[in-house]
């Protein structure tokens, strides 16, 4: 990849861009068993069973996993319903 | 103990009297656990009670309790910001501890119910809804045990200790309600939203 030209703008302080999408994230932990968090995958997100596993099994090896994607007020209501499910969930900006 | 399937879509398992003993005792604890964060809370305002706010909610002192409430923002949020995704995490614990706790103390006294009526050991017999509460309590109080007793991704893998170790009898009881929530999910079709 090549660095893009350098316009003359001026430096904006502004931490957070509207424009790039929120994400929510499901944190592995030693406890949760792995059929449980295929079973809420696909209860709160709707996934088929195939791609929640696939989410799970992220999960589980590398950590971590993003379950969704969205405004700010919808990541916050996913990690809401994912606490109420007991899992280990938080949202941040892409 | 295992579940099954019932015809109702619901589930029943036969339980003897220390299988109850053992999950009321969890099911009261938990329920204590998750009691309403008073000290932080001036008298309440009748009208945040009814939005379900709860203004002086700060993330708990308890390791265990913070797993069961924890964050929605890591310091990282926002980037290089932590103060920010701070504020932003105390913001949203202040919309949403009330309503998680009261959530997970109904779940538990689903449970306290549901044993309630069966006295000292016989068959329970759950509808899919306090299924669902059973699943949930399953996996509160695992996670709370798991904080308690320092379980890692090998606990289970290495031989349990011995008899003389304080943590057998708590190990044996967090391995079989693994066990059981196994048990019980793979009674359970999701259900979706």
């Amino acid at each position: 990849m090549t660095a893009p030209a350098q316009l003359d703008r001026p430096e904006v302080d502004e931490v957070v861009e509207p424009d790039r999408p929120w994400v929510t994230i499901v944190w592995d932990d030693p406890v949760n068993l792995m059929s449980y968090v295929t079973h809420v995958l696909m209860e709160l997100f709707g996934y088929p069973r195939a791609e929640a596993h696939r989410l799970m099994l992220q999960v589980h090896n590398e950590g971590k996993a993003v379950v969704s994607s969205g405004t700010r007020e919808q990541m916050e209501r996913d990690v809401t319903r994912l606490h109420a499910k007991g899992l280990w969930a938080t949202l941040q900006q892409d | 103990m295992r579940f099954t399937r019932a015809r109702s879509g619901g589930v029943t398992a036969d339980l003897a009297p220390v299988e109850v003993a053992v999950l009321a005792a969890a099911a009261a604890d938990l329920a204590a656990l998750l009691s309403p964060d008073d000290d932080a809370a001036p008298p309440r305002d009748p009208l945040e009670e009814l939005v379900g706010l709860s203004p002086g909610a700060r993330r708990p002192d308890d390791p265990a309790l913070q797993r069961l409430l924890p964050d929605a923002y890591r310091d990282d949020a926002f980037g290089g910001d932590p103060d920010a995704a701070r504020a932003a995490a105390a913001e949203f614990r202040r919309f949403t501890d009330s309503d998680l706790r009261t959530l997970k103390r109904r779940q538990a006294d689903t449970v306290l119910e549901t044993l309630a009526a069966l006295g000292d050991g016989g068959r329970l017999r759950l509808s899919r809804d306090q299924a669902d509460d059973w699943l949930g309590f399953l996996t509160d109080v695992r996670l709370v045990l798991a904080v308690r007793l320092d379980v890692d991704e090998g606990t289970l893998e290495e031989e349990l200790p011995d008899d003389g170790d304080p943590r057998t009898e708590a190990l044996h009881v967090y391995s079989w309600l693994g066990w059981l929530q196994e048990s019980l999910l793979s009674c359970l079709e999701p259900r979706r939203a």
